[in-house]
């Protein structure tokens, strides 16, 4: 092989490489985009700029993030749970039922979030034991759950939770726009963001991704880790139905119908692969925050909502196909860097 | 009988060491002590494509089909191909060889238009051949036939075969009636019993070639490359293949044949040209050399020892196996192995001899029987289980079951040690280089860094990577299933020299292989499989091809030892 730049002895690459690789990455295209977004937005947007402005957009979003969470690991795992939105309703009808019936607001949720992980171990099993795919289980549990919601209150509406519980929902800290909220958001990102990038379980996850059978193949047990990632969804669903019960004061069958889409579409903004095997948490974080952002400021311009949907749309396709349409630009030039043997296997 | 792969042609068991039994016999003349005496230079007069040797239509022979110069593919800083040189005549089957990275499927990827040459030139027929897609080369008259084709599974064998052309009747409505008659026709000319109304899905991928084969015939295609057509095939469907091959021939196509198989090249081809690290080595008259000569000049050395042994002494049973059934699949299966032996498995594709070492690895399940590892019963609890027992598999499909090859020469090494590499849970990045970095070294991968995508590196390399990522777990059985199918000669003997080394630290290795010559070349016993039963055992001493080739084929059964 005539590859000057191949060595006999493949190195770590150098902390100074890593670092490039880093900053050249999609994280840092899509962290680049935000800041781009949000220093836009506080100059030309009146009133962007201000901690009520930041309140809202981290209570609006709040529950995307909670949701995204468990969801980056399902489809960097090649999976998907679309029944998020219906669990989130159902354990706000839940809540709401129970609370109604005299049961404490804390034993409410409680039960809430079992539910959720028996609804989320519904789907583990059919996906994992049954073998069905995970896209056909959780639009069927998608139904499934909606419609035990609604079954459960009908059109009714239970509000008149204690205000004690509301107030902390809303809390945010002293003299700045972030709601207390955020801290638990804060620590549940951290263990996600632990376990997706610096245990074992989360080389599996992108294992598991990329090549389901070679994953099986190293010892990998595939199918016991999608079942407990969709139990995670499914409690991560429900935790955020008892914050939407919560911050809304209102639990409805209808709550959050079609949540799941956005969800899906700010982890793809994020750099996930639908296809599995890629994507990062911080990513998705950063992503959840540009969608909202750029709705607050477009909200805030008066634009109108339909024009608001457009521009996401927008920016949805813009952000998954623009690395792809990058890369083919950047074609023949980049493909040795990372094709060392284009001869292989000749 | 059919003629096989196990077929040893002329010159095949050139390297194996002198004490070898059986094949080296029969061949004489073709070991490594009689390589000296074959001229050492490329040219001679059987090679008319000498380095330095001007190309051009010879008067003697006819206009050649395609006519590669001076070809040159850089990739940004990485040259693939330097200057290849390429003569492909009417009429003649070419064998194309050289070890992984050479530069062989970079000259295909640019005459089937995949890639364009940054210098050179391409003829065809006398007119230039600059594909800028491989619709293009397609249409040019280049038809390319790669080792896994990629047929639509939901349309028919015709619907396949005039795909982008359907052929239409009154009312320019498609015509199926007219495809399924046209590619009986050709089926029949080129003697392939193949139904043109069934759906591609299911075909096997011997069949799967040979429809790629009849659309490159629909085509009139003047040039058909064949790519490592072979790797994936059984015995029979390769006999089928160069039957077609050397009837396209008789008609007056030209015939472009890779492999890294030396028994089909010599069986097929009519010249050889070799490349090396993007470069024309040589052209020779198949008739005019052998394989010690082809291999030297691939590697641009000797390979003094193919399948190097050194002679050990077993120690215990480590894996042992004992009546082990799956419903048709394989049945009352009795097989063990000792530290320091290297217990070699043979058996055509389809014998059930992968089946059994994925069961004794848990993939699969087994209906009944036992598996023991030093003695204690290994539960079927899957491949971490018998991992923590000290099993380890390389599975015979490298990137299906291997390897990740999207994944990083790092992340892929690390992966069946991540639970071991974690501290209180977590797992660094820096851990996995560490052992990355020293198991690459030891095994000497080539890649540019240790975050180079595994699919990237040729496929020696891929292997090691795999290897690596075995090794590294430390397996006291290693379950090796086809160790070097689809490896460079010079990767191969490092392979078969790493093998050697294992058994010699006490590992049990239990080697699966198509190929005859590297179970006879490296096991101490052998294990032939016929049809999901054990037909013979035989010691060292005792296993020459044909009492292997009778075992595996079920002609006879030895008494089981």
């Amino acid at each position: 092989m005539t590859v000057d730049q191949v060595r006999t002895v493949p190195a770590a690459p150098s902390t100074r490489t890593r670092l490039t690789r880093v900053l050249l990455g999609r994280d840092a295209a899509i962290t680049a985009l935000l800041v781009a977004v949000v220093l836009v937005a506080s100059l030309t947007v009146d009133n962007f700029s201000t901690a009520t402005t930041w309140y809202f957009l981290f209570l609006d979003v709040f529950p995307i993030l909670l949701i995204a969470l468990p969801m980056t690991l399902l489809v960097i795992a090649a999976q998907i749970d679309l029944s998020v939105a219906s669990m989130l309703g159902l354990s706000s009808v839940l809540v709401g039922a129970l609370y109604e019936n005299g049961w404490p607001l804390a034993v409410a949720a409680l039960v809430a979030l079992v539910v959720g992980a028996v609804g989320g171990a519904l789907n583990g099993f059919l996906v994992t034991v049954v073998g069905l795919p995970s896209l056909a289980v959780t639009i069927g549990t998608l139904a499934l759950f909606r419609g035990l919601a609604v079954g459960i209150l009908g059109t009714r509406a239970v509000t008149g939770f204690p205000s004690g519980a509301q107030d902390l929902v809303s809390a945010h800290f002293a003299g700045t726009g972030i709601p207390v909220v955020m801290a638990l958001f804060v620590v549940l990102a951290l263990a996600f963001g632990v376990v997706l990038h610096a245990t074992p379980t989360g080389r599996l996850v992108y294992a598991a991704g990329l090549n389901a059978e070679a994953a099986r193949f190293a010892g990998g047990r595939v199918g016991r880790l999608t079942f407990w990632l969709f139990v995670a969804s499914g409690v991560m669903s429900a935790l955020a139905g008892v914050y939407w019960t919560l911050r809304y004061g209102s639990a409805r069958g209808d709550n959050a119908v079609g949540l799941e889409l956005s969800v899906v579409a700010a982890v793809l903004v994020g750099g996930v692969s639908i296809f599995g095997g890629r994507g990062a948490l911080p990513g998705v974080v950063v992503g959840v925050l540009l969608i909202g952002a750029l709705r607050s400021a477009l909200r805030l311009a008066d634009v109108s909502s339909d024009v608001i949907n457009v521009v996401t749309g927008v920016l949805l396709i813009a952000t998954v196909v623009g690395p792809g349409l990058v890369a083919r630009a950047r074609g023949a030039a980049r493909r040795p860097g990372t094709r060392p043997s284009a001869g292989a296997p000749g | 009988m059919v003629v096989n792969r196990f077929t040893i042609l002329k010159g095949e068991a050139m390297a194996e060491s002198d004490d070898e039994p059986g094949p080296t016999s029969s061949h004489p003349g073709a070991s490594a002590d009689a390589a000296p005496a074959t001229p050492a230079a490329p040219l001679g007069p059987a090679a008319p494509l000498g380095p330095a040797a001007p190309l051009g239509p010879s008067t003697r022979t006819p206009a050649p089909t395609l006519v590669v110069r001076g070809l040159v593919k850089h990739f940004g800083p990485v040259v693939a191909l330097a200057r290849a040189e390429l003569e492909v005549r009417p009429g003649e089957i070419h064998a194309l060889v050289g070890e992984n990275g050479a530069g062989k499927s970079t000259l295909v990827k640019l005459l089937a238009g995949v890639y364009q040459p940054t210098a050179g030139q391409m003829l065809l027929d006398g007119a230039p051949l600059e594909p800028r897609t491989p619709a293009d080369a397609r249409d040019a008259g280049v038809a390319v036939i790669y080792q896994e084709p990629t047929l639509f599974p939901d349309l028919s064998v015709a619907e396949n075969v005039f795909m982008g052309r359907l052929l239409t009747g009154r009312g320019g409505l498609v015509s199926r009636k007219a495809m399924r008659e046209r590619t009986r026709e050709l089926l029949a000319t080129l003697g392939v019993e193949i139904d043109p109304d069934r759906p591609a899905l299911g075909l096997s991928i011997a069949d799967q070639q040979l429809v790629e084969i009849v659309k490159a015939v629909s085509l009139d295609a003047k040039l058909l490359v064949m790519d490592e057509p072979t790797a994936a095939l059984s015995g029979v469907e390769v006999d089928r293949l160069f039957a077609v091959a050397r009837q396209l021939r008789d008609r007056g196509a030209a015939v472009v044949f890779i492999s890294h198989r030396f028994d089909e090249i010599f069986a097929l081809s009519d010249r050889i040209t070799v490349m090396r690290d993007g470069e024309h080595v040589s052209t020779q008259d198949t008739a005019a050399t052998d394989t010690a000569t082809i291999v030297r000049q691939m590697v641009g050395r000797a390979v003094d020892t193919m399948f190097p042994r050194t002679e050990r002494t077993p120690g215990a049973v480590v894996l042992e196996v004992q009546g082990l059934t799956r419903a048709g699949t394989f049945e009352g299966v009795d097989l063990h192995v000792r530290a320091g032996e290297i217990l070699g498995i043979a058996g055509l594709v389809g014998s059930g001899r992968s089946e059994v070492v994925r069961a004794v690895f848990g993939i699969d399940r087994y209906d009944s029987g036992t598996v023991r590892v030093d003695g204690r019963v290994l539960a079927q609890d899957g491949p971490e289980q018998a991992m923590r027992h000290g099993l380890a598999l390389v599975p015979e499909d490298r990137r299906r079951q291997g390897l990740h090859t999207d994944l990083s020469v790092a992340r892929n090494v690390a992966l069946t040690l991540r639970r071991r590499l974690s501290r209180g849970g977590i797992l660094t990045s820096g851990a996995e280089y560490r052992v990355a970095h020293e198991w690459a070294a030891t095994l000497q991968v080539k890649a540019r860094d240790l975050d180079a995508v595994a699919g990237t590196l040729s496929g020696g390399n891929q292997q090691k990577v795999v290897l690596a990522k075995w090794l590294s777990t430390t397996p006291r059985v290693l379950l090796i299933d086809e160790p070097t199918r689809g490896i460079d000669v010079g990767t191969k003997a490092e392979v078969h020299r790493l093998l050697d080394r294992l058994a010699g630290d006490g590992v049990a290795v239990v080697m699966i292989s198509s190929e005859l010559p590297e179970v006879l070349g490296m096991s101490d016993r052998v294990l032939v499989m016929h049809e999901g039963r054990v037909t013979a055992v035989l010691d060292r001493a005792d296993a020459d091809p044909e009492t292997v080739m009778s075992a595996a084929t079920g002609t006879v059964r030895s008494a089981v030892a």
